[in-house]
This record gives structure tokens, C-alpha cells and sequence, in this order.
């Protein structure tokens, strides 16, 4: 397929032992595939294995030549007590504020450890959502949302693959994978349903 | 005050007061604040090691902090949590005491070093810290936002498949080889105040990070040329005046 950004093949990936079960993989452009599963079934590690951070035991993973990735992870953002404002973390990922929501745009000159911990969130989310990326990786992207929050991010996702993109979406939020997902895959430690 | 005797020192410390805060902003954002004081220890110590092996103390002041700051990345998984820095500091101290308490020669430098002797610093110290702020300040703009994106999204790097190593270890040289000279020229704890106190202040109140990079250098310079028109006139040492300057400024608007 022309536009295939991401392959995997039994792809098994840990940090210091295996932590996945075997995983085959297709990703596209245009497209959302999501990631679920209950705790352990190693659906970060996965995200890990395709940045280059997490080790890979078996298998392997094919990624188109030059493909820019940009990942969000769990952890939040280490900002407090930091001077930075919203729209200097923005440019630091190359994200571009149009789209953000009125309540995030009026607060862009405010410092992050300001803002509320959705807030925060919401906006450290946009960053790596809207850099220069050919697939975006998201881990629990809806922690810290309010519904307002997580509707907005279902749009902005959608918006997001409509312009060539692809994104891989780890989340316990079954509700929300189901509404954004075009592929879900069911991480269940020792097979996966598709 | 305008004479040559003073006025090679007042613009050797005046570059430094203009550079030190911002590389303390740096050291305070990757949480390496301690980094000041390790580095300037272990330059003091090279100082002295050089000047008993009938060397210059700049070389080794320098040669054994840039030593330092590239060579902390091998130890990196073994030393981590700042346990570098406090080791640095630790031996630096040790090895310049020693030095000073077993060589006359090396007795007078060590006091000057550890108490601040801006006054001294000679034409010699100017040709080497004008040049190296004029490249090193710029230098740190250049690397600001790798180093924010760094701190603040640390898999950036690997997820654009880039390697982190030279901007981290080039920043980890930059500021040993700026903090020697720091060092050498303001003393350790002169130095010390300078990246230390401006950034605590602009970290607590600066509305954004460029907004708090140009705070911080205002700070450290104004703070400096007030010090050291009050050493100066009131006759004291520089280095002491200046930390609880700064400590009174900081207190009263942190």
C-alpha cells in the first residue's frame, strides 16, 4: 500500500524483558488506530518500541523512510515553577494555535504552571497533536479532560488524519476510542483482536 | 574608579554578570543548579593543580572543568540524581584545600579563588571571557529550545529519531568552560551568586522564559555594577558584597 506510514510483525517489545505479545501492525495515512487493553499488556511499550526508546526482542518494524513521529506520553510535562507560556510551548514543537479552543486561546500568554491542570493538559496535548508529524502518538490522551475537553479532542483528531496524518491512540477510554477510531486493536497480553 | 586598574575588572565581571544568569537559567530548567558550584570547585582545584605544576591557572582551571563537564556523561547511569555534581564538588574541594595547605605557591591563589578577587583580574582575563560571552550567549539562544524540548517532552529526540547527546553534552561543556572562567575571574562563590540568585528570582515571577532569560541578565548586571560600587567605595571584598546583594534583592522580590 502506497501509503503505509507504519508496519509491525510479531512484534515483541520491553524495556528490560518482553513486555508484549507478539503484535502485527498496519498503519496508514488518514487513519486512527487505537490501542486498548487492561493494565500491563504493554500498549505504552509499544509506543515506546516504535520511537526508538523501548527494545525490541523478536520481530521487527518497518517505517517509512523518513517518517517524523511525535509522541505524547503519559507523564505530565515537568512545568511547574518553570516560566514558560502557552504560546512558547507551542513553538517549541512547531504547533500552530488555530483550532485551539476559546478557552485555551485567551490564555496563551499565561504562564503553564498557571493554568489548571486540564489546562495544562489540554495544551501540552495541542503540542505535540499539531507538530510537523507524519504519525502522532498519543498515551491516555483523555486523563485530566472534562467532556468539553474530550469532545474537542475527538474533532481535532478527526481534523488532524483529514490533512494526511496518522495517529496511534493508547487509552482505557473505551467510549472515546470507539467514537475516533477508524481500527482498534485489543492488547491482550497474549494474542490481540482486531 | 575609572582607572585602568579597575576598569579591566569591572568589564571582565560586567560580561560575566551579563552571561552567568542566563546559563543559570539553563542550569536551573535541567535542575542542575549544583552543576555552578561542582564546576567551579573543580576549576579552583585545577587552577592550583596547574599553578604548582608551573602551568597556567586559566588552562588548568578550564582544562579541568571542560574535563569535567564532558566526562560526567560516561558516568551518567552510575551517577545520577546530581550525584555527579556533589562528587565534583566534593573532590574539587578536597584536592584545592590540600593543594593550598601543602604548597605555599598555590596557598595565596586558593584564598583569592575561594574569596573572590575580581580586582585582580588582569587584561589577560578580559581577552578570554569578552570573546567566550560574545560566543557563548548567542550559543545559548541557539540551543534554548532543544534544551526546553529536552526537559519538557525528553522522547522529542527519539521520536524524531534525532540524538539528544550533542546538544545535552555541549551544553554540559559550554557551561563548565564558561563557569572556570567565572571562576577564575569573580572566585567561586562570586560566580556562584551570579547563576544561582537571578534565576531563583525570574523563575518564581518572569511571565514567560524569553521574558525571564533577558530578566535574569538585568538582574545579575545591575546587581553587579551596584556591588561593585559598594566593595568598591566601602572598601570590602567583592565576592561577599555581591551574594547578599543579590540575596537582599532576591528576598525582597522573589
Amino acid at each position: 500500500m502506497s501509503n503505509l506510514l507504519i508496519r509491525t510483525e510479531q512484534l515483541v517489545a520491553g524495556w528490560q524483558q518482553p513486555a508484549t505479545a507478539p503484535l502485527d501492525l498496519r498503519l496508514s495515512s488518514g487513519q486512527i488506530l487505537g490501542l486498548t487493553g487492561p493494565n500491563g499488556v504493554g500498549k505504552s511499550t509499544i509506543l515506546g518500541a516504535l520511537t526508538g526508546r523501548a527494545k525490541i526482542f523478536s520481530g521487527e518494524i518497518d517505517l517509512r523512510p523518513n517518517l517524523r513521529l511525535a509522541l505524547q506520553a503519559q507523564d505530565a510535562p515537568p512545568v511547574d515553577g518553570l516560566p514558560l507560556s502557552g504560546k512558547e510551548l507551542l513553538a517549541l514543537t512547531g504547533a500552530s494555535p488555530e483550532g485551539l479552543p476559546p478557552w485555551l486561546l485567551e490564555r496563551l500568554d499565561q504562564r503553564l504552571d498557571r493554568l489548571s491542570g486540564g489546562q495544562r493538559h489540554y495544551l501540552s496535548l495541542w503540542a505535540i497533536l499539531q507538530a510537523p508529524a507524519d504519525v502522532v502518538l498519543l498515551d491516555e490522551p483523555t486523563n485530566n479532560l472534562d467532556a468539553v475537553g474530550t469532545e474537542h479532542l475527538a474533532i481535532a483528531l478527526r481534523q488532524r488524519v483529514a490533512h494526511g496524518a496518522a495517529i496511534i491512540l493508547v487509552s482505557h477510554d473505551d467510549a472515546f476510542v470507539s467514537t475516533v477510531c477508524d481500527q482498534v486493536l485489543v492488547l491482550k497480553g497474549a494474542s490481540h483482536v482486531g | 574608579m575609572w582607572d585602568d586598574i579597575f576598569l579591566i575588572p569591572f568589564l571582565t565581571g560586567l560580561c560575566l554578570a551579563l552571561a552567568l544568569p542566563i546559563l543559570g537559567c539553563f542550569l536551573r530548567l535541567r535542575d542542575e543548579w549544583l552543576a555552578a558550584l561542582a564546576y567551579a570547585h573543580v576549576a579552583a582545584a585545577g587552577a592550583l593543580l596547574a599553578l604548582v605544576g608551573g602551568m597556567a591557572p586559566a588552562i588548568g582551571g578550564m582544562g579541568a572543568a571542560a574535563l569535567a563537564g564532558a566526562g560526567k556523561r560516561f558516568f551518567s547511569k552510575r551517577l545520577a540524581g546530581g550525584a555527579a555534581f556533589a562528587l565534583m564538588l566534593l573532590g574539587g574541594w578536597a584536592l584545592a584545600v590540600l593543594l593550598a595547605a601543602n604548597q605555599p605557591l598555590a596557598e595565596r591563589l586558593g584564598h583569592a579563588l575561594f574569596d573572590g578577587q575580581l580586582y585582580f583580574s588582569g587584561s589577560d582575563n578580559l581577552y578570554f571571557v569578552l570573546p567566550w560571552c560574545l560566543f557563548s550567549i548567542p550559543l545559548l539562544a541557539w540551543l534554548s529550545r532543544q534544551l526546553l524540548l529536552a526537559r519538557i517532552y525528553p522522547d522529542y529526540f527519539h521520536a524524531q529519531h534525532l540524538p539528544a547527546w550533542p546538544v545535552l553534552s555541549g551544553f554540559d561543556l559550554l557551561a563548565a568552560l564558561t563557569l572556570a572562567l567565572a571562576t577564575m575571574t569573580l572566585g567561586v562563590m562570586g560566580g556562584f551568586a551570579l547563576v544561582f540568585v537571578p534565576p531563583w528570582i525570574v523563575f518564581r515571577r518572569a511571565r514567560s522564559w524569553h521574558s525571564g532569560l533577558l530578566l535574569s541578565s538585568l538582574i545579575g548586571s545591575v546587581g553587579y555594577v551596584a556591588a561593585f560600587a559598594i566593595a568598591l567605595g566601602l572598601d570590602q571584598p567583592f565576592g561577599p558584597v555581591l551574594a547578599l546583594l543579590l540575596i537582599a534583592v532576591g528576598l525582597l522580590i522573589a
